[in-house]
């Protein structure tokens, strides 16, 4: 029995399994009444119900569309405004004090003014996420910019590179791990801010099936969609992690790994 | 190959031409109406203490701060190897070497120039996993793949050891006499000044305050030492006997070597 114990007495599993099993022996007691929280052995037969019925794949396809397009649009306008404001003074000028009001403004705050704005259809869902996950990619991104060693600039401006070859060669890549801890940050935030936008009225969705999960008292349902949510925001995170391995290869942690 | 050094009063033109040059950053006058001039090939060394004007006088050179109506002549094929290698870490080794080049098989431009400094092992290698000695290589090879008529060396050996140092030594002296570009060597170390240089320039306060010229040939100076040395550490504001270096600080106890400020 040692060889099985002792390994797993050391393992980072042992606490969330042990926290499980006592979670499951709760529900099958009648300690934990179904209506507070589903068994574990419920909520995963839930989860293939779903599955099958096509019930999760459907609204889990309406809210990737909803973070795909914020995000799309919101990590666009931070590159686009990160540019403007990293490579030229005036541009800094005129744009970073507004974004700096802006950071102010907590971005769920803006939920009723967009609802006037946009009505309670996709529009104001998309526009909470896009406005949301500009600064992020923003912020990281412009100070990424404005970091890069001015001696590799020297260095390169010396060989003869012109702006726009100073900045393809030089000024990106040297920002580049910048904008990815941006861009890591503005995934997080898009799914917390996925999870708020659909408490709007929602017709189809991720936060659509909580709420309805809700109204009935499914909290095997609810259970369902906590784990897609943590399951978008770890798939999130891979995806970045992938880019940083192709993308900064050459940095030394990555070349001797 | 024996290359005879070149004096300014050669016939051909100049490759550098400083006339009355001056740069101020606010109230500091930081080169006070300069003259400067460089032969075809020449190999210069400039000495100068911390703060005396040669890092602007290098960044004047290199064409890196504007000059503003003044005269100044350069080069428009020109290189500079930093003390930092200054190699861009995410651009292969390889890469690195032919930046901002433009033409066909640059590749085969960048293996050339990396194989005659002894590096065709690290083609394909990411910067920061060069040692010291090897980066300051492929940036020498960065500078002359480009096959400069200026060659500007900012204290490039300071950073390395003294082993490295002295194969540096050899090798950008055979890198000069295959490719024969005037070159100025900015340094601290007068020692590496009177191995390597056809006349030595002294910066202090923005002007050159003492120009030696060597004719001894590269490898028998040992004699041009002796003297040599204690009168540009004179120019520098040291007091020191004539001789080596190993003469100089063979007797710690009776100090000889006196600042003069």
């Amino acid at each position: 029995m040692d060889w099985i114990l002792r390994p797993l007495r050391r393992s980072r599993w042992l606490s969330p399994l042990l926290l499980l099993g006592l979670w499951e022996l709760g529900s099958r007691t009648g300690l934990i009444p179904e209506h507070t929280l589903a068994a574990p052995s419920a909520v995963l037969s839930t989860l293939l119900d779903m599955v099958r019925s096509g019930e999760l794949p459907a609204n889990l396809a309406v809210s990737f569309v909803r973070v795909g397009l914020g995000l799309a649009i919101g990590v666009s306008l931070g590159v686009a405004l990160a540019f403007v404001a990293g490579l030229s003074r005036q541009g800094e000028v005129l744009v970073d004090p507004v974004m700096q009001i802006k950071r102010t403004i907590p971005v769920v705050a803006l939920a009723p003014l967009f609802i006037v704005w946009f009505g309670i259809g996709e529009t104001p869902k998309i526009a909470l996420i896009a406005f949301a996950t500009v600064f992020p990619v923003y912020l990281n991104l412009y100070q990424g910019i404005r970091g890069v060693d001015v001696r590799l600039i020297d260095a390169a401006r010396s060989f003869g590179l012109g702006r726009g070859a100073l900045i393809a060669n030089v000024i990106l890549p040297g920002a580049l791990p910048s904008l990815l801890t941006g861009l890591r940050y503005s995934l997080t935030i898009s799914i917390v801010m996925l999870v708020i936008a659909e408490q709007i009225n929602a017709t189809a969705g991720l936060g659509y099936l909580v709420n309805n999960a809700r109204d009935y008292m499914r909290t095997d349902i609810i259970v369902v969609c906590l784990m897609v949510y943590a399951l978008l925001g770890l798939a999130a995170d891979l995806l970045v992690r992938r880019i940083e391995h192709h993308a900064l290869a050459w940095r030394p942690s990555l070349v001797e790994a | 190959m024996a290359v005879r050094p070149l004096s300014p009063r050669d016939e051909r033109p100049p490759v550098v031409r400083l006339r009355a040059f001056t740069r101020r950053f606010g109230d500091n006058t930081i080169l006070d109406a300069l003259d400067l001039d460089i032969a075809q090939g020449e190999f210069v060394a400039l000495l100068g203490r911390s703060g005396s004007g040669k890092t602007t006088l290098l960044r004047t050179l290199a064409g890196l701060d504007a000059v503003a109506g003044q005269e100044v002549r350069v080069p428009s094929s020109r290189a500079v190897v930093f003390q930092d290698a200054r190699l861009l870490p995410w651009k292969r080794v390889w890469k690195n070497v032919v930046l901002g080049l433009k033409g066909g098989d640059l590749r085969a431009k960048a293996e050339a120039a990396l194989g005659e400094v002894g590096l065709s092992h690290r083609v394909n290698a990411w910067p920061l996993t060069l040692s010291g000695g090897e980066a300051q290589r492929a940036a020498l090879a960065r500078a002359l793949v480009r096959e400069p008529a200026l060659l500007l060396l900012d204290e490039p050996f300071a950073a390395l050891d003294a082993l490295t140092r002295l194969k540096m030594h050899e090798l950008v002296l055979s890198l000069w006499h295959a490719h024969h570009p005037a070159v100025l060597l900015v340094t601290h170390d007068i020692d590496e000044a009177i191995a390597l240089a056809d006349r030595i320039l002294v910066l202090d306060r923005g002007r050159i305050i003492a120009e030696e010229r060597i004719a001894a040939p590269r490898g028998q100076r040992s004699a041009t030492v002796r003297t040599l040395r204690a009168a540009l550490l004179g120019h520098l504001g040291v007091e020191a006997p004539a001789g080596s270096y190993a003469d100089v600080v063979a007797f710690p106890s009776t100090p000889r070597a006196v600042v003069a400020e």
